[in-house]
């Protein structure tokens, strides 16, 4: 165990990495999820079919090989990314084609009689998504989205293979110092197990928020605090 | 002797005396090789109360949905306020234009299944589109918003949310999110179809008010005899994708003149 | 020229070689995670005191943590307790492991989709544990199951790509291998990812076929 405790900063540093990386990459993969995702529902041919190409061969072949090409790939196209900036860069596109398909699913799946009241009241296919259809559509897409982030967050470990110094890189670093193998991916398997942990316990707040009468109790429960101080 | 069901028929009841306020000129909708409306012609005059009786699957239905835009007619034109909702020769590939939006802003509906927005208040559904569509200020929609609920007698209900509400209210606070337009035309698809019994006669009495009260055209299809008979100006029989019969509802319901109504009058009447 | 066909065409024997290995990584794979995800679930239906809550743990640590890492240990960290594999086996072992965690999972939801009446019929015929198990519930749950499972048998081609960094020569390794030999990392890894698709893009239609095949009964 010693090795872990000598080498605590450097394991605390490959933390933070981690963790910048999987909040980086799931930021991204949101803004990709949302507009991929749209866009396959759109009805101009022109979005949906490349929204379809990108989903199909960001979801058919491998992050590391994503992540490969626009590591060791791209700079022959004269484009050198930051080894930090490409594992972002093909986490947010990997896993947010997985969350494409979330979206457009959630979207899909929504009653038709409520696309139907919007037409009925006016509302113009922008003003119905935003408005009515994507914040009913948050509490179908939440536990799915959470697996998403979980999968992001584990698949973090691979960006240590394009050299960026997250925890499984810096664990890898102190075994070929001391080699104290047995400690040290102990220690980090239990940490990604509590950021893992973590991730969950997150997602299963935001449902419990974005729950659809949620709102309605809170308001209740002010009216009737309003009324108990009325009669009091 | 077969009744004057030739597609070419015009049909018409009470007299219209002004302009009429809806328009059907030879309208056909096609599914497939399924004629579901048949070259109709149809016309309501404005503040004038239709009621659409018959059987499932007679076309009843798709009429207030052509009208709402949420069905493109396969052939025809529907003039609305003398403006030009559809106007399709069969074939034609229809766009959504300006033009259609803006007519369409005339009408409001109520559906069958109430779709209200679920993760909205009853207050929130209701001023929805008067502030994101009609650019109201937001404190006026409120107002008009409590005004409206009170209407439908659910004041204390604004802070509800549609699963908190049983079938009746929400049904109530659709009527209400509805007239929030201000529409010119009112649709009611089967107001009360999907209602337990005990609920329905609250949303009747709701639509009874605003049938008296209002100078709204409104345009009902319905499964409710006696109340189609107690609050409509003029009552249309529909079969089989046409118009068979229309009149005033005393003659339609005590004197039909077509068999084909009597025979769903006495069917639907019998219990 | 950014790309260079000749090039291109001159290593797609070896990388077609590699493919052959993460075939065969997946299939072996697959074929543990089916068995050992089968025997997972069944351990912590059966409620037996502390080996189900063990099970039940070691199945959400699993899916917790990185397969990269539990790769790693596998490789680096075994050998010192003296089990040694080649890579090419840890690599199998490994993500058959980690995929029976996500396929324990699978099988239960089958296993609870079975009607409470099967159980209660089985009951009420005397039919012991073992058949009740054999012949009434695990056939009706797995029906279900199929087109899941095809969904993580399409994950796991494209995840084995992970054990290259243990060493197993599979097609992600070989393209590296030819990349940082050549010092041409374009036309292999292109390629590379041009397999995979070619793959699992018609392998996942085919699984949605089944799903909608197999949708459940009941």
């Amino acid at each position: 165990m010693d090795a872990v405790i000598q080498y605590a900063p450097l394991l605390w540093q490959g933390l933070l990495t981690t963790i910048l990386v999987t909040v980086m990459g799931g930021a991204l993969c949101l803004v990709v999820a949302f507009t991929a995702g749209l866009a396959r529902l759109s009805r101009h041919r022109i979005l949906r079919w490349p929204a379809g190409i990108f989903i199909e061969v960001f979801r058919g072949t491998s992050l590391l090989v994503q992540m490969f090409w626009l590591f060791f790939a791209l700079p022959f196209f004269g484009i050198q990314l930051h080894p930090l900036t490409a594992a972002v860069l093909a986490l947010g596109l990997n896993e947010g084609a997985y969350a494409a398909e979330v979206v457009r699913g959630a979207i899909a799946s929504r009653a038709k009689g409520q696309t139907e009241a919007c037409i009925a009241l006016g509302m113009d296919p922008a003003l119905r998504l935003r408005r009515i259809i994507i914040p009913q559509s948050i509490p179908a897409m939440l536990p799915p989205f959470g697996n998403v982030m979980v999968d992001l967050l584990k698949n973090t470990s691979l960006v240590s293979l394009v050299t960026v110094a997250d925890l499984t890189f810096s664990a890898q670093m102190i075994r070929s110092t001391t080699g104290q193998t047995t400690a040290i991916f102990i220690t980090i398997l239990v940490m990604y197990f509590a950021l893992s942990y973590l991730l969950t316990l997150l997602t299963s707040w935001l449902e419990r928020r974005f729950a659809l009468d949620r709102k309605a109790l809170t308001l209740q429960r002010k009216e009737n605090a309003l009324m108990k101080v009325g009669a009091a | 002797m077969r009744p004057s069901t030739e597609p070419q028929a015009v049909v018409t009841g009470a007299p219209v005396t002004t302009e009429p306020i809806i328009r059907f000129q030879n309208v056909s909708k096609n599914w497939g090789t399924n004629q579901v409306l048949k070259n109709l012609n149809f016309e309501v005059a404005p503040g004038e109360k239709v009621s659409i009786i018959g059987p499932s699957g007679s076309g009843k239905t798709t009429i207030l949905r052509i009208l709402m835009t949420l069905e493109t007619p396969s052939e025809g034109k529907v003039i609305v306020g003398g403006d030009t909702l559809w106007d399709v020769a069969l074939g034609q590939k229809v766009r959504e234009t300006k033009q259609l939006r803006e007519t369409r802003r005339k009408i409001g509906m109520v559906f069958q299944q109430f779709n209200l927005f679920p993760h909205m208040t009853a207050l929130e559904n209701i001023i929805e589109a008067p502030i994101h569509v009609l650019g109201m200020n937001k404190a006026e929609a409120r107002e008009r918003a409590a005004e409206l609920l009170n209407l439908v007698g659910l004041g204390k209900h604004m802070n509800h949310t549609p699963p908190q509400m049983s079938g009746g209210q929400q049904q109530r606070v659709a009527i209400a999110r509805a007239l929030a337009m201000r529409p010119k035309v009112l649709l009611f698809d089967e107001p009360t179809s999907a209602l337990d019994p005990e609920l329905i006669g609250e949303v009747l009495s709701v639509i009874r008010n605003l049938a008296h009260t209002t100078d709204m055209t409104m345009l009902m299809v319905t499964h409710e005899m006696r109340f189609a008979e107690e609050i409509s100006d003029r009552v249309v029989m529909f079969d089989n994708g046409a118009a068979v019969e229309s009149g005033p509802p005393a003659q339609i319901f005590k004197d039909p003149q077509q068999e084909r109504t009597r025979n769903f009058l006495r069917a639907v009447l019998q219990h | 020229m950014i790309w260079d066909n000749n090039f291109a065409v001159s290593i797609f024997p070896i990388l077609l070689q590699g493919l052959w290995v993460t075939v065969q990584i997946t299939l072996l794979g697959t074929l543990l995670a089916a068995v050992l995800g089968l025997v997972f679930a069944v351990l912590r239906r059966l409620a037996i005191p502390v080996l189900s809550q063990v099970v039940s743990f070691l199945v959400v640590f699993v899916r917790g943590t990185p397969l990269l890492v539990q790769a790693y240990v596998a490789f680096f960290v075994l050998p010192a307790y003296g089990v040694s594999f080649n890579a090419l086996t840890t690599g199998i072992v490994v993500i058959g492991v980690n995929y029976s965690a996500y396929m324990a999972e699978v099988y239960r939801s089958g296993i609870q989709g079975v009607p409470k009446g099967q159980w209660e019929a089985a009951t009420a015929l005397s039919l012991p544990g073992v058949r009740t198990w054999g012949r009434i519930i695990l056939p009706q749950a797995i029906r279900t199951v199929v087109p899941m499972l095809g969904n993580y048998l399409i994950q796991m081609f494209k995840d084995s790509a992970v054990l290259s960094a243990i060493t197993v020569v599979e097609l992600m390794a070989t393209a590296q291998a030819i990349g940082s030999s050549s010092f041409r990392y374009i036309e292999p890894l292109t390629l590379a990812a041009l397999l995979f698709l070619a793959v699992s893009y018609p392998a996942s239609r085919l699984v949605n076929r089944l799903e909608r095949r197999y949708a459940p009964q009941h």
